[in-house]
């Protein structure tokens, strides 16, 4: 029915009515009423004229969307004289759906959304496994030579292909500063496997990926926005990489960022890589895709990789570092693994919050039905439905949380523009946006909210009860409770919630704390760390490069204020990177397939005073031993006590690296990751002259980031094309490395803030709602002679037990959600007492801290006014 | 209070025949038959505008009556008259002979000796 047809009837129905109460009150007047009495009268016979008028017009329109909008346009009169409801109302329902819909955007995003290449369900990372039997499938990376067999035997995929991340320095030219990227190495046929294809320009061919053909490059999109400023033009012409000539072939599409998000460079593996590197079956480098043949399973394909692995293994057993198996998982668990468990956590602390956001909401609509219980109970005596009155109701809760959804959604949109920024690490942040899902799944949150904080304020008030109210009068002491009650059962939930949030914010925190106060076996502090490396292109001889470091470390030394500075491979907190197969020369030969393979770095002689890594026996390295008389190895306290243990590891000798060399001496051990346990490491010399690339680390007490600039000058004028890259104090580099920790952390622990304050706000709202009930009790009480401090006492321990019961429910809750982050937690137990203990206190503390100005009100309450204001 | 007492519930759809049956009459306003229909039954159905009016305007919405604006016969006001139509007259037809039955069949039940008799 449209609306100006609907008014012309409400016209005409007025009228009608109107003109015959006019004759009612005529006829009453000629049976002898008084002309004063007679409009009353005609009333009385009539009955009252909106409620038929309402009624007749309601024949007309009983299925129509008419009366929703009424009911609509009635919660938005009600809502917009009750401002403060509802504003407290929207806004956390606002803070509820959004951060849910944020976080499945994410989750949708990153973990449920099919990855972008054709067919990705056909797509498996292949692992090499099994080195040490203990069962646990390891997901190793593949060596060359396998690879190699596995491409060639292989009945299950249509394609294999590798690709190895590395970094290359891109020359300086036209100006443009040299810089260090981060590149790929890839097999020709990849992009391929993938079933992508460059944006521009064209994918290798086999031709371009052997040792024999010219050097190619495809570039990222964004690398070639930036660097070459969009220019199509940049196809076939050369750029140099770590000195060596590329012809750009092509620009992959914008979204590629296989195999890592910040890729910038792809060039053909067998190109770049010694052909020993590329047979090898001992040098686990790579990761290896497939797509699996049609009809082919994810597990025939594995079944038949291990059998060729088993294979290779039998065939080489007097080279202990063949792996006897091999595993596989879907191409989408590798790219995502680390960030699933996480994420899932997170999802559910947030659905955590949306529960008490639903909650709180729902006990302020319970605490205004009460406030509104005059006006109901006339409506309902004036003949308004039970049914009707449901549904107003559920239209305002409709109402708010659509309102609260709306705000979400654009909390929603701040809180991703936020983490797409500064989460760059995040595998697929490109595809994080919101969608066509994600708004269905906002409207679905807004109208469960509406559907679960409705029904409980509905169910809170019957019709009886209703009617009973006009009865009740305000004196109502009874009734009141019974519904404060309600409230009450409502906080616990809450609080118990609550509780199950702060544990898991608690445990996350701690074992944060842990993580960075982990001892990394360095000096941390003032030490600030740069990346470097000569290209081989250029440094070919090992007297080249042992005489760059030479010459860069003696003038990084002569710095003023610099009070040490070494260079090492790897330092602490970069991974593990390489290890070398290593063997003792002193011990007997180990059995046949069996080997022992030790983390490896490079490092000069006074690393180790620069880095304050502690020698605890022995000497570092001659210094005067250079290039082939460098024949001394360091190794770590850990590599001591697993490989000699009981025997005196100096002066024996070990082969590594194709040389013997004697252990002059040990130093303390150091962590290759933050949170995990140190591992045997053993150090070779820098000045052998073999290492290219490494990290540079100077030590200075006071401001060591003040060094940045000299450095790169002193490098530039020592080699203009040489970058340096990734300027980290050692503290910005561990934070790197729990940036994901400290990510999850501070987000967990915001919500839980969030919903403590939520609960505390409940509790002090039913808390001030009891006390105004039963004021008129504690008055005759308080003149009866009642002590204050009882009184106090009485309404302390009523407000209390909410927050007690939902306390010691949520430390149950708690035990099972612990055990559901055991996986995030490190060094602590899922059930931490000090984390249980002191969010327990935090809780009570809370709780008393609401409960007590109400309570503290009632107590100092004046009897004869309680008495007179009722 | 005694009035009140005696008022009877109508069954569910008793009052749209009693409606039409009033119309039968010709061309009435609402006012008419509530009081026609209060009169006729000695006051003993006490008409309730609440559900005169909602029960007019659900029969002209299934085209049982059609209304109009018309001067009232002393000339000086309007009132809003509604009149059978063919199809209402059929529907009026149809649910007296209902109603018979129905009145018979309860009769039958509550006075079973008067009926043997």
């Amino acid at each position: 029915m449209n609306w100006w047809q609907s008014k012309k009837r409400d016209e005409d129905l007025e009228r009608e009515l109107r003109s015959d109460l006019e004759l009612e009150e005529e006829e009453q007047r000629e049976g002898g009423v008084s002309a004063d009495e007679a409009p009353h009268a005609a009333l009385r016979a009539f009955g009252n004229p909106t409620l038929v008028r309402e009624q007749t017009l309601a024949v007309w329109s009983w299925n129509s969307l008419e009366s929703l909008a009424r009911d609509l346009r009635f919660s938005l009169r009600t809502l917009w004289r009750s401002p403060g409801f509802t504003v407290i109302a929207v806004v956390v329902m606002a803070l509820g759906i959004g951060a849910n819909v944020a976080l499945f955007t994410v989750v949708r995003g990153v973990l449920l959304k099919p990855l972008p290449f054709h067919d990705p369900d056909r797509l498996v990372m292949l692992y090499e496994a099994g080195l040490h039997e203990d069962g646990t499938p390891s997901f190793n990376p593949v060596s060359g030579g396998m690879y190699a067999e596995w491409k060639e035997q292989n009945r299950s995929y249509s394609s294999l292909a590798l690709a190895k991340e590395i970094r290359v320095g891109l020359s300086g030219s036209g100006g443009q500063l040299p810089e260090k990227l981060n590149s790929a190495l890839i097999s020709w046929d990849l992009l391929r496997t993938l079933g992508v294809q460059p944006a521009l320009g064209r994918d290798f061919a086999p031709s371009d990926d052997n040792p024999a053909a010219n050097g190619t490059v495809l570039l990222s999109w964004g690398l070639w926005k930036r660097r070459f400023g969009g220019d199509p033009g940049i196809l076939n012409t050369a750029i140099d990489l770590d000195a060596m000539r590329y012809t750009v072939i092509g620009v992959m599409p914008q979204w590629f960022d296989f195999p890592d998000p910040s890729t910038q460079l792809w060039t053909p593996v067998y190109h770049d890589k010694p052909e020993e590197t590329m047979t090898s079956y001992s040098n686990h480098l790579f990761r290896v895709v497939g797509r699996l043949k049609p009809g082919v399973s994810a597990s025939q394909g594995a079944a038949d990789m291990k059998l060729i692995s088993r294979r290779i293994h039998n065939a080489h057993l007097d080279n202990p570092f063949v792996f006897r198996s091999a595993n596989s998982r879907p191409l989408l668990d590798h790219i995502v693994g680390d960030f699933k468990k996480p994420l899932y956590v997170l999802l559910e602390a947030t659905s955590c919050l949306l529960l008490i956001a639903c909650l709180n909401v729902a006990n302020l609509l319970v605490a205004r039905a009460e406030a509104r219980r005059n006006e109901l109970a006339i409506r309902t005596a004036l003949g308004g439905g039970w049914l009707r009155l449901m549904r107003e109701r559920m239209i305002e809760c409709l109402v708010l949380s659509a309102g609260g959804g709306a705000v979400g959604l654009l909390l929603a949109f701040a809180v991703l523009a936020w983490l797409t920024h500064t989460r760059h690490d995040l595998s697929r942040v490109e595809s994080i946006h919101i969608d066509g899902a994600v708004d269905a799944f906002t409207v679905g949150v807004i109208v469960m909210c509406a559907l679960f904080s409705g029904l409980i304020g509905a169910f809170s008030t019957s019709d009886k009860r209703i009617l009973s109210a006009l009865h009740e009068g305000s004196r109502s002491v009874a009734g009141a409770s019974s519904r404060a009650m309600l409230r009450k059962v409502l906080l616990t939930v809450e609080v118990g919630l609550t509780v199950i949030l702060l544990i898991g914010a608690g445990l996350l925190l701690k074992s944060y704390e842990r993580l960075r106060s982990a001892d990394m076996g360095c000096i941390t502090q003032n030490v600030i760390t740069m990346h470097l490396g000569i290209p081989d292109a250029r440094y070919s001889t090992p007297a080249s490069r042992a005489n760059f470091y030479d010459t860069l470390l003696q003038r990084v030394r002569a710095l003023r204020g610099v009070d040490a500075a070494g260079f090492a491979s790897v330092v602490p907190g970069q991974g593990q990177a390489t290890d070398w197969a290593v063997t003792v020369l002193e011990h007997p030969p180990l059995p046949p397939g069996n080997g022992m393979s030790v983390l490896g770095r490079w490092a000069d002689s006074k690393y180790f005073g620069a880095m304050g890594i502690p020698i605890v026996e022995g000497r570092t390295f001659d210094a005067s031993k250079r290039l082939g008389a460098a024949n001394e190895v360091v190794i770590s306290e850990s590599f001591r006590k697993r490989y000699f243990p009981g025997e005196d590891p100096l002066d024996k000798h070990l082969r590594v690296r194709g040389r013997d060399a004697v252990i002059v001496g040990i130093v303390g051990d150091t962590r290759y990751e933050i949170g995990e346990a140190p591992e045997p490491v053993q150090y070779l010399p820098l000045a052998a002259g073999v290492e290219t690339v490494g990290t540079l680390v100077i030590r200075s007490s006071h401001d060591p980031e003040q060094f940045a600039l000299p450095v790169q000058r002193i490098v530039s004028e020592m080699d203009p094309d040489l970058p340096v890259s990734d300027i980290l104090t050692m503290n910005q580099l561990l934070g790197k490395s729990t940036l994901d920790q400290s990510f999850n952390t501070t987000l967990l622990v915001a919500f839980a803030t969030l919903s403590l304050i939520l609960a505390v706000v409940g509790l002090f709202g039913v808390m001030s709602y009891v006390a105004a009930q039963r004021t008129n009790e504690i008055g005759i009480r308080i003149a009866l002679g009642a002590k204050r401090e009882h009184v106090m006492r009485k309404m302390l321990l009523d407000g209390m037990w909410p927050a007690v019961v939902g306390l010691l429910v949520g430390l149950a809750a708690s035990l099972e959600a612990g055990r559901l982050m055991r996986d995030l937690l490190y060094e602590i137990k899922p059930l931490d007492p000090e984390v249980f203990a002191a969010v327990a206190a935090t809780l009570l503390a809370a709780a008393v801290f609401a409960c007590i100005v109400p309570a503290w009100r009632a107590s100092r309450l004046d009897p004869m006014q309680a008495l007179r204001a009722e | 209070m005694a009035k009140q007492t005696q008022r009877a519930g109508l069954l569910q759809g008793t009052l749209d025949m009693l409606i039409l049956r009033t119309l039968l009459y010709g061309p009435a306003h609402g006012h008419q038959i509530g009081k026609h229909i209060q009169r006729t039954t000695n006051e003993f159905l006490q008409m309730q505008h609440g559900s005169l009016y909602p029960a007019l305007h659900r029969l002209e919405r299934k085209g049982w009556v059609v209304s109009k604006w018309e001067t009232a016969p002393d000339g000086n006001r309007e009132f809003k008259y509604y009149r059978l139509t063919e199809k209402g007259r059929k529907q009026l037809l149809a649910e007296e002979s209902h109603w018979k039955k129905m009145a018979e069949a309860v009769a039958r039940v509550m006075w079973p000796a008067a009926e043997e008799s």
